[in-house]
């Protein structure tokens, strides 16, 4: 139980996704002018990392694994999360008209989201088993969660300031991330 | 041969991938925290981009329109892969540097951008030099980070000659904030440029396409530089900034 706990707090925080291991940038500039629409890509991308995470880690173990067909994995793990993602969107749009309302326009951003292919290739890495894998998917989404909204907060804050011209834009964006980085630094003496 | 060097020279100069079209920033933040990461990063990926473009070419008339996106990926994904295992077998120092982002090259936006928008439409040997250029311009854009970052950062060029004493570095600079902030700097010396630029050309009373660029960035739905995209969204925002630019001349 803590071992599992320690997986999901070290991908959250220590190892945020963003801020430590530059995946997810895309989205992170790109979809952090409001915090509403910050939070609601986040939802998305929990939903498709944990969900993407615990399947390459069965086709990973079960399939290519088990067969000696390890090097294959890039390639498989593209190709299913790029179904996965069309699936989650089919199964929303049936299953919760909502959900999909709110987060559809997320969902085919989030395959070109390298976050989610770098977190499968690192729980292979991690010879982390299937449990293990989900979790530490979870873990880094919710890191990217936490990060985007924090950083749509600011950006919000950031309309008022008069900002110097050569820096409004990307440039003023990418100190608060290093700023917000220096943070994060702060919590690897939590584990 | 004309064509060839003109395509080393569009990627190189003209359209660099780091500076100008600002693609591909997952890999360009993560690995130039040394030069010598950053030159390996860059020559791995021009590595499978000069291959890619070659060989999305030669199938360009055989792959359907509907299934391209996939078909490209399965491709790049393959020569990712072959490259990842070359690697491992003779270079395996710079394999364990880079790590994971040496088979996140199949996400990166330069490899599907540069599929869609040139070697879909152009013969192949055409395609092989912009993939040249294209995988140089990347290699210098990302070593000048990356000698930057190492040079402030741990005082050292190419990890051989101490430069600066050790006791003057600023070792933030090769942690992630570093990364952040060089990159901030970078841009922000650019727009200081182009908005200099840009009075110039008010005050001359002619209208330079630079600015408008720089401006709808800005409105692409992703902020303009995609970190990683699947070159679908990336021709789509390439196309915008054309029009934009096309429009702001007539």
């Amino acid at each position: 139980m803590k071992e599992m706990l320690q997986i999901v707090l070290a991908a959250a925080l220590v190892e945020n996704v963003v801020l430590s291991q530059f995946l997810g940038l895309c989205p992170f500039l790109g979809v952090s002018k409001r915090v509403k629409t910050a939070a609601s890509m986040g939802t998305a991308v929990i939903l498709v990392i944990t969900v993407s995470s615990a399947v390459t880690s069965l086709i990973y173990q079960y399939l290519l694994a088990a067969n000696g067909l390890e090097f294959l994995e890039t390639i498989v793990f593209i190709l299913v999360i790029a179904a996965l993602v069309q699936l989650v969107e089919m199964f929303l749009k049936k299953s919760s008209p909502s959900l999909y309302q709110a987060l559809g326009v997320y969902l085919p951003l989030i395959t070109t989201n390298c976050a989610v292919l770098g977190v499968a290739l690192t729980n292979v890495q991690e010879n982390y088993n299937v449990l293990y894998s989900t979790l530490n998917g979870f873990g880094t989404a919710v890191g990217f969660t936490v990060a985007i909204v924090i950083m749509a907060g600011i950006r919000e804050k950031l309309e008022y300031c008069d900002v110097p011209k050569a820096f409004q834009g990307t440039p003023i964006v990418l100190i608060t991330a290093g700023l917000m980085a220096m943070a994060f630094i702060g919590f690897s003496g939590l584990l | 041969m004309k064509g060839c060097t003109e395509r080393i020279y569009n990627g190189l100069i003209k359209e660099n991938p780091t500076f100008v079209l600002m693609l591909g920033m997952c890999p360009t933040m993560a690995v130039t925290s040394s030069a010598m990461n950053a030159l390996g990063m860059g020559l791995t990926t021009t590595a499978v981009l000069v291959m890619s473009n070659f060989v999305i070419s030669a199938m360009r008339k055989m792959i359907p329109d509907k299934v391209r996106i996939p078909a490209y990926i399965v491709i790049v994904a393959t020569l990712v892969t072959i490259v990842q295992l070359l690697l491992k077998a003779y270079i395996p120092s710079l394999d364990s540097a880079l790590g994971i982002y040496i088979p996140l090259i199949v996400v990166n936006c330069i490899i599907l951008g540069r599929a869609e928008s040139y070697a879909s439409k152009n013969p192949p040997l055409l395609s092989a030099f912009d993939g040249v250029g294209m995988g140089l311009g990347f290699t210098l854009g990302l070593t000048c980070i990356g000698i930057f970052r190492e040079l402030l950062g741990s005082g050292t060029l190419f990890g051989t000659v101490q430069v600066i004493p050790e006791d003057y570095t600023i070792s933030l600079f090769v942690m992630a904030p570093g990364a952040f902030f060089v990159l901030a700097f970078l841009i922000a010396a650019q727009n200081a440029y182009r908005n200099r630029k840009a009075k110039r050309a008010a005050a001359a009373g002619e209208s330079g396409a630079d600015e408008i660029t720089a401006a709808s960035a800005g409105e692409l739905a992703c902020g303009g530089n995609c970190a990683s995209c699947f070159g679908a969204v990336c021709a789509e925002n390439h196309g915008k900034l054309a029009e934009s630019k096309g429009g702001a001349r007539t």
